[in-house]
């Protein structure tokens, strides 16, 4: 890794700027973190006196548990469903307003906002519109003869969360798209419409495969979100429920963890969890490393 | 490019003025019920349209909080949101900005297991260490106060990347010039590298001020103690009374309070907000 | 001001890259060298060591009688001035040129009465409020001196400080630098790959090349009698062209090539000092194709082919002769043009 071609000599100096970082690293972070591997192998009896080594038989059961396996599975519906309903209005938006010179500002500014809503604000907004006795969605939908009610239906709940979830993400992917689009070559644009192309077969043979490295990044950094920020959108809508319908995999740490104290099955999911951000985040960096040059 | 194509003009700005009531929307429909009296919900529909109890919802609960839901005034929240936020905000740029100016600006030993200490953060959110991360603030003995809702988010090594990209842009020739002008290192840190740092340091400023105030798992665990309530804690109180007394023109004046702070952060520095997220996340 | 002597000075990366390779040079108080050498032969990082900005493997550094080897780049009494000038971007041009001072604890009157004589001298009053992104490319170059100015130092240090600038305006700085040292005979040390601009700047030139001295002397000294190849390649444009002695030998009057120094394999003739006329004096003559003409105004170029050679070469001659692309053309060489040389140790053999 770089550093400046001349540096400063300086022996202790350097260790004093990075102990702030490394001191709160170290125990809010990494000790925290070993002690989530260490108890993984490990199980507390019920009144919590012995803590015996188990080795993998947290994970074993952890994989046997149809209840986990069922959180997997919600969680992986949940992060493909907001991630491409948010992505696909925020690239919607974002070809619109890059169309609009003038007004093109006025529109960013009345589209972005919503990244400052706090996740559990988002979904107490959305689950007041969608609330069954007083909400507007409900009596919009008995005309077309739905019956809505989340706390029944696990699949009305599942959409409930999607939705809020992805509204509060897509002033967040609008704005990535938007920078994508602008940086489109106008020259391209112009010598595509030379060679006879109109807008929309502009769009889908010369913008869309440029905004690829756009896009993918945008997923990898959606289903983070969706796995780790939307805590907040569940606790306020559904709490997980009805049934185990909305438990993500994140949900499922915390309830078992600090409700059911559980610390040996909460710790190993954490660890598994781990292994999720680790991928994701590897992922992410191999492919920064390509598109951005050191 | 001369391309006249009406129809599609006018197509364009009709998606755009849908998309912006459809994000709108949920937050209207919020502020309107926070205007009206607690009997406008008996009904069933919710209105549409202003009623003229604003002042009242809103004095109540900045002023006294709304005992039945278990919150104490908002102003207080408020005020806790705003603690937590601009200490991690503040927090975080502080021993990034320090961390960065290291590993760009030094060759020492370890320097590289400095690096990978500080990037493991990166892939270790409060979300997959709740327990362990609420045992040690517990052992602390910092439940219930300003540090233990800060400190164990404030590390972050997005910022610390963010300025160590930024400090490799500065041109090399600055600080050998402050170098032959007499300056050491904290000088130079001090007179040219911050002031020239001066816009990331904003536009991280207001990014990460954001991340602290929507904050709401770590809140939840390590405070139960009412005076340490952040707004957006608050909030899910309230809920967890809503089914027993609807209120809901309280409520949905705390939503509206909690969501003003930073969305008007976001719209007045708008500039220096999409700055800081389209070069944190690189 | 001070002189400054480099004994056996090199420089080592990790790796065993040798980047200066024992350098011995004394530079006379007042004076103004020039190092020049192609990008990677060492130079920057010569100039970089005497100022402070990258430690010495090995050697001795003195500025005037004391050994500064180990001392910080503000310790050791010199100023540098950047190639991209390194103007503190948040600063006033004023402040820019303050900073050194107040850092060592000059006292405001002072610092005014310095910064004020240094804008003077370099017609940079009016600015004195500006910040630097609000100058031109010119005016930052001045600021930039400006800033090594004020300090008064020992010894002037300039790392290509020309070489963002357009081409009239290097032509006008070049003067300018040279004018100023004159006036002030601070000794100065100059960085450059552009062989006009040590040309015609420099006291003495030094030659570099992977890390090692070519040749030192004054611009005459080197354009004239260039000690190797290498330097006989890189100083003067169009470069000297270069010819096998075999070559020669069946060309014109071969006896002035019997008096050439033993080992000689090759000869170097300046562009220059190939006529298109007959010399009175004893000479070879060349018959070559031409390739290419180029008028440049008050010279013209022409890249001609040797006849039973593929060799190619270039004449300078001035105004415009009469002649035509792909003519035959015969030109005529010297013995006092010959610049005899061994190809395989690329030095010069007498």
């Amino acid at each position: 890794m770089q550093t400046k071609r001349s540096t400063y000599q300086n022996r202790w100096l350097p260790f004093f700027l990075l102990a702030p970082q490394l001191a709160i690293t170290l125990v809010f972070f990494i000790w925290p973190a070993s002690q989530a591997v260490k108890s993984s192998f490990e199980r507390t009896d019920a009144f919590g006196f012995k803590t015996t080594f188990v080795g993998l038989d947290n994970y074993a059961r952890i994989l046997a548990d149809p209840s986990y396996l069922n959180a997997l599975g919600r969680t992986a519906i949940f992060s493909i469903s907001v991630t491409v309903l948010s992505m696909s209005l925020a690239l919607l938006l974002a070809v619109c307003v890059n169309r609009v010179l003038k007004s093109a500002k006025f529109y960013t500014t009345l589209l972005v906002w919503p990244y400052a809503v706090a996740p559990v604000v988002a979904g107490v907004l959305w689950w007041f519109l969608f609330n069954p006795t007083i909400g507007l969605l409900p009596h919009l939908l008995d005309w077309f003869g739905i019956s809505w009610n989340h706390r029944v239906s696990g699949t009305q709940a599942m959409i409930l969360i999607t939705i809020a979830a992805a509204w509060k993400q897509i002033s967040y992917n609008f704005l990535f798209f938007l920078a994508g689009l602008q940086s489109v070559p106008q020259s391209l644009m112009e010598a595509a419409a030379i060679d006879g192309a109109g807008p929309f077969k502009r769009f889908w043979t010369i913008v869309l495969p440029l905004l690829s490295p756009t896009t993918f990044f945008l997923l990898i950094i959606n289903i983070n979100y969706v796995m780790f920020d939307t805590f907040g959108v569940i606790d306020a809508t559904t709490a997980g429920g009805p049934g185990q319908a909305t438990m993500t995999l994140v949900y499922k740490v915390y309830t078992d963890g600090v409700a059911g104290l559980n610390i040996g099955s909460s710790s190993a999911q954490s660890v598994m969890l781990m292994g999720i951000v680790i991928i994701l985040t590897f992922i992410q960096f191999r492919y920064v490393e390509r598109r951005v040059n050191y | 490019m001369v391309e006249n194509r009406p129809f599609l003009n006018i197509l364009t700005h009709l998606v755009l003025i849908a998309g912006v009531l459809v994000v709108a929307f949920p937050v209207y429909v919020a502020f309107i019920a926070s205007t009206h009296e607690p009997s406008a919900f008996v009904r069933g529909v919710l209105p549409l349209l202003p009623g003229d109890n604003m002042f009242e919802s809103y004095g109540q609960m900045l002023s006294s909080g709304w005992k039945v839901g278990g919150t104490p005034p908002v102003w207080l929240m408020l005020g806790n949101s705003l603690i937590m936020a601009l200490t991690i905000a503040i927090g975080k740029i502080a021993i990034s900005i320090l961390s960065a100016f290291a590993i760009v600006y030094f060759r020492f030993p370890f320097r590289m297991l400095a690096f990978w200490i500080i990037f493991i953060t990166l892939m270790l959110p409060v979300e997959v260490r709740i327990i362990p991360t609420y045992a040690v603030v517990a052992n602390l003995g910092m439940l219930n106060s300003y540090a233990g809702l800060t400190l164990p988010l404030i590390a972050s090594a997005t910022a610390t990347f963010l300025f160590r990209q930024f400090f490799m842009t500065v041109p090399e020739e600055l600080m050998e010039a402050s170098r032959v002008d007499g300056a050491g290192p904290m000088k130079f840190f001090k007179d040219i590298l911050l002031p020239v740092s001066i816009t990331n340091i904003a536009a991280l400023f207001v990014i990460m001020f954001i991340y602290g105030w929507v904050q709401y798992l770590w809140p939840l665990l390590v405070t139960t103690d009412e005076d340490f309530y952040t707004i957006v804690l608050g909030i899910k109180r309230l809920m967890a009374s809503s089914d027993r007394v609807p209120a809901w023109n309280l409520i949905m004046a705390t939503v509206t309070l909690a969501m003003l702070p930073p969305v008007l952060v976001v719209l007045f520095m708008q500039r220096l907000f999409v700055k800081g997220l389209t070069e944190t996340e690189k | 001001m001070a002189s400054i002597t480099l004994e056996g000075l090199r420089k080592t990366y990790a790796g065993d890259v040798h980047a200066v390779k024992g350098i011995d040079l004394a530079i006379e108080d007042g004076e103004f060298v020039v190092l020049v050498g192609p990008s990677g032969c060492g130079k920057s990082t010569l100039l970089r060591m005497v100022a402070g900005l990258e430690t010495i493997t090995g050697g001795t550094l003195k500025i005037g009688d004391r050994v500064v080897n180990k001392l910080e780049p503000a310790e050791r009494d010199i100023a540098m001035v950047f190639q991209n000038y390194a103007l503190y971007p948040h600063m006033t041009v004023y402040n820019n040129l303050a900073y050194g001072l107040k850092n060592r604890g000059f006292k405001k009157p002072e610092i005014e009465e310095r910064v004020r004589k240094a804008a003077k001298m370099l017609e940079i009053e009016e600015y004195l409020e500006r910040k630097p992104r609000k100058l031109s490319g010119g005016q930052r170059q001045r600021v930039a001196m400006g800033r090594a100015l004020v300090r008064e130092p020992a010894a002037f240090l300039f790392d290509e400080p020309l070489s963002n600038l357009d081409a009239k305006l290097r032509v006008q700085m070049r003067v300018e630098i040279k004018q100023l040292q004159r006036r002030l005979k601070t000794t100065s040390l100059y960085v450059t790959h552009d062989q006009l601009e040590a040309m015609t700047l420099g006291d003495r030139l030094v030659v570099l090349s992977a890390g090692k001295i070519e040749q030192v002397g004054t611009p005459m000294e080197i354009y004239a009698r260039p000690a190797s190849m290498f330097v006989a390649g890189f100083i003067g444009s169009p470069a000297m062209n270069m010819v096998p002695l075999e070559y020669l030998q069946t060309r014109g009057t071969t006896d002035l090539l019997n008096d050439l120094p033993p080992g000689t394999d090759t000869v170097g003739i300046r562009p220059d000092d190939m006529r298109l006329s007959p010399p009175n004096t004893p000479h070879l003559i060349v018959e070559s194709t031409l390739e290419l003409f180029e008028a440049a105004g008050a010279e013209s170029h022409l890249y001609v082919r040797l006849a039973d050679s593929d060799q190619p070469t270039v004449i300078r001659v001035s105004g415009q002769p009469p002649v035509n692309e792909g003519e035959t053309l015969r030109f005529f060489v010297t013995r006092e043009a010959l610049h005899p040389f061994n190809s395989a140790t690329g030095l010069r053999t007498g």
